[in-house]
């Protein structure tokens, strides 16, 4: 293959992590904890995509709504069962929850479906594209598609309507935001409704570009979905899109023209350097506490 | 009837009765002070008031309605707005969003109609437009609608903050130290503030304040508190000469 083909190769793969660390840096960014079992919820996305497809014989579109259902409820349960009563406790506490609900929900798939890994058919139905000698498969055109859509309509939603303004407040200041009429747990579940349901779409996609899913397919991308929100400053949404499209491109790069073998620590050394220029992430900004 | 009676209010924390058998009645279009020295629990009624703290034992009502224990927003809902005394505004918002946060809960548009761009969605934010600019004017805050609040100076910020808490609808206005790192212009100018909104807004306001000039200038009456009791309360005049008030601020 090509440079170019590694190249898109790289895209594909990037605006998977790129979704994914939408959801982490939206769920961090207003409700101020690092939820760990977001890439978990990318395996239940996957999980309920093969099993209304395969098991239900549901069209592919069926599938997918299915799945993003499913997420969002799930995440919104989360939230009100795990993290809700500790709105109050150190973020440690939360963090360590966090990691909790992870293994759970790793552990319900494993009693469920076993270790083996399920074989999932594409949810993308669309044939590939040749232009001049590059060819593009259906799953790549539809995976940057979508994540660009997203972006787009994600950072329309949340600098022009009530709801998403409400979740800027919530995130400057939740106590304030209170005292002004803002419904502070209404917004932090919608929320999660929104990053699980992004976390559904990137499952989704991931396995469609993969074939397979098993109980620790959620781990490893949901680890370097985190390394890309961080790596374009978490909190930031164009800095998830940016940090995830990077570090698909290095993965894939990496893969491609060093060793396969490295290619995930090549990804961390990356996230290692540029904290240390720049701690705040590529498009973070530094926060300077009053004294 | 009066529009705020507060009875008994107490709260504690751990073994310290921050705030013991307060009392406060006050009538619609009142401006009413709340002074006393650093640490007497001035902020703390405010909170209970709010809802941010729960109080320990008794009760307040706004416009008949008993208040006490709940939600902070429920609060907000039926008629109670404040300001802080360290200016809480959300910083990297803009002016005008900042307003439309404190509109945001009369509107009922749903995050369903928002995404598919219906016509309430249009019509809702429209609305809101329209109602805070026409707030922002009343506190010449319009030619500033797109700053980052917290690229606004001093004492537009906390004019802001007002416009902000009156977003909400309220019944009864409550300022936490609204002159605080104010000069003595600033102070004057936000004295005829107060009042405007008074006059304006029909509006029944509680503050808090240190500065003496500000308080015999604007407020009918007041309520002293000392170590989270109430020192003295009635008419301003008679009140700031009260010999145990002048005590409690000059000491011996």
């Amino acid at each position: 293959m090509g440079f170019i083909e590694q190249l898109i190769n790289g895209l594909n793969l990037g605006s998977i992590y790129a979704l994914m660390a939408l959801g982490y840096t939206m769920v961090y960014g207003i409700a101020k904890m690092l939820n760990f079992a977001h890439g978990d919820i990318i395996m239940v996305g996957a999980y309920t995509l093969s099993l209304v497809m395969t098991n239900l014989g549901m069209p592919p579109v069926v599938a997918i709504l299915a799945s993003v259902i499913v997420c969002s409820v799930l995440g919104v349960t989360i939230e009100k069962i795990a993290y809700k009563p500790l709105r109050n406790a150190s973020p440690l506490t939360v963090l360590i929850t966090a990691i909790g609900v992870s293994y759970f929900l790793q552990s319900v798939a494993l009693l469920i479906f076993g270790s083996n890994k399920r074989k999932v058919d594409s949810a993308i139905t669309m044939s590939g594209i040749k232009i001049g000698g590059l060819e593009l498969t259906g799953e790549s055109i539809v995976t940057l598609g979508i994540t660009i859509l997203i972006m787009i309509g994600l950072t329309l939603f949340i600098k022009k309507t009530k709801i998403g303004k409400a979740m800027l407040a919530v995130s400057e200041d939740k106590g304030a935001a209170q005292l002004m009429g803002i419904n502070v747990n209404q917004t932090i579940s919608i929320t999660f409704a929104i990053g699980s349901a992004l976390a559904a779409v990137a499952g989704v996609l991931f396995v469609s570009s993969y074939g397979f899913v098993g109980p620790y397919t959620g781990s490893l991308p949901g680890i370097k979905a985190f390394v890309a929100a961080v790596l374009g400053g978490i909190g930031s949404i164009p800095g998830a899109m940016l940090g995830g499209i990077l570090l698909g491109i290095i993965e894939s790069l990496s893969k491609a023209y060093i060793s396969t073998n490295l290619s995930d620590a090549i990804v961390f050394a990356v996230l290692i350097i540029v904290l240390l220029v720049k701690p705040s992430g590529l498009l973070g900004k530094i926060r300077m506490d009053k004294v | 009837m009066a529009l705020l009676e507060v009875n008994n209010l107490s709260i504690v924390f751990g073994g310290l009765r921050a705030v013991d058998g307060f009392n406060l009645k006050i009538e619609k279009g009142q401006l009413y002070g709340l002074i006393g020295p650093n640490g007497a629990g001035k902020t703390t009624v405010f909170n209970m008031l709010t809802g941010v703290y729960k109080p320990t034992s008794g009760t307040f009502s706004l416009d008949g309605e008993n208040l006490t224990g709940k939600k902070a927003i429920e609060i907000n809902r039926k008629g109670i707005a404040r300001t802080f005394q360290n200016i809480r505004l959300f910083d990297n918002m803009s002016v005008l969003d900042n307003v439309k946060i404190g509109l945001s809960n009369q509107k009922k548009y749903t995050v369903v109609e928002s995404i598919l761009r219906l016509p309430r969605y249009f019509k809702e934010e429209k609305e809101m437009d329209e109602k805070a600019i026409e707030l922002l004017k009343v506190f010449d805050l319009d030619k500033e609608k797109d700053f980052l609040a917290s690229n606004l100076p001093y004492g537009k910020q906390r004019k802001l903050e007002i416009a902000r808490a009156l977003a909400t609808n309220p019944k009864l206005l409550l300022l936490d130290e609204p002159a605080a790192g104010m000069n003595p212009n600033e102070t004057a100018e936000l004295m005829d503030t107060i009042r405007f909104v008074r006059d304006r807004f029909d509006m029944t306001v509680l503050l808090i304040e240190h500065d003496m000039k500000l308080v015999g200038g604007i407020c009918e009456e007041i309520t002293v508190l000392n170590f989270g009791k109430e020192l003295a309360h009635g008419e301003t005049s008679e009140v700031l000469n009260h010999p145990q008030v002048v005590t409690a601020y000059l000491g011996e």
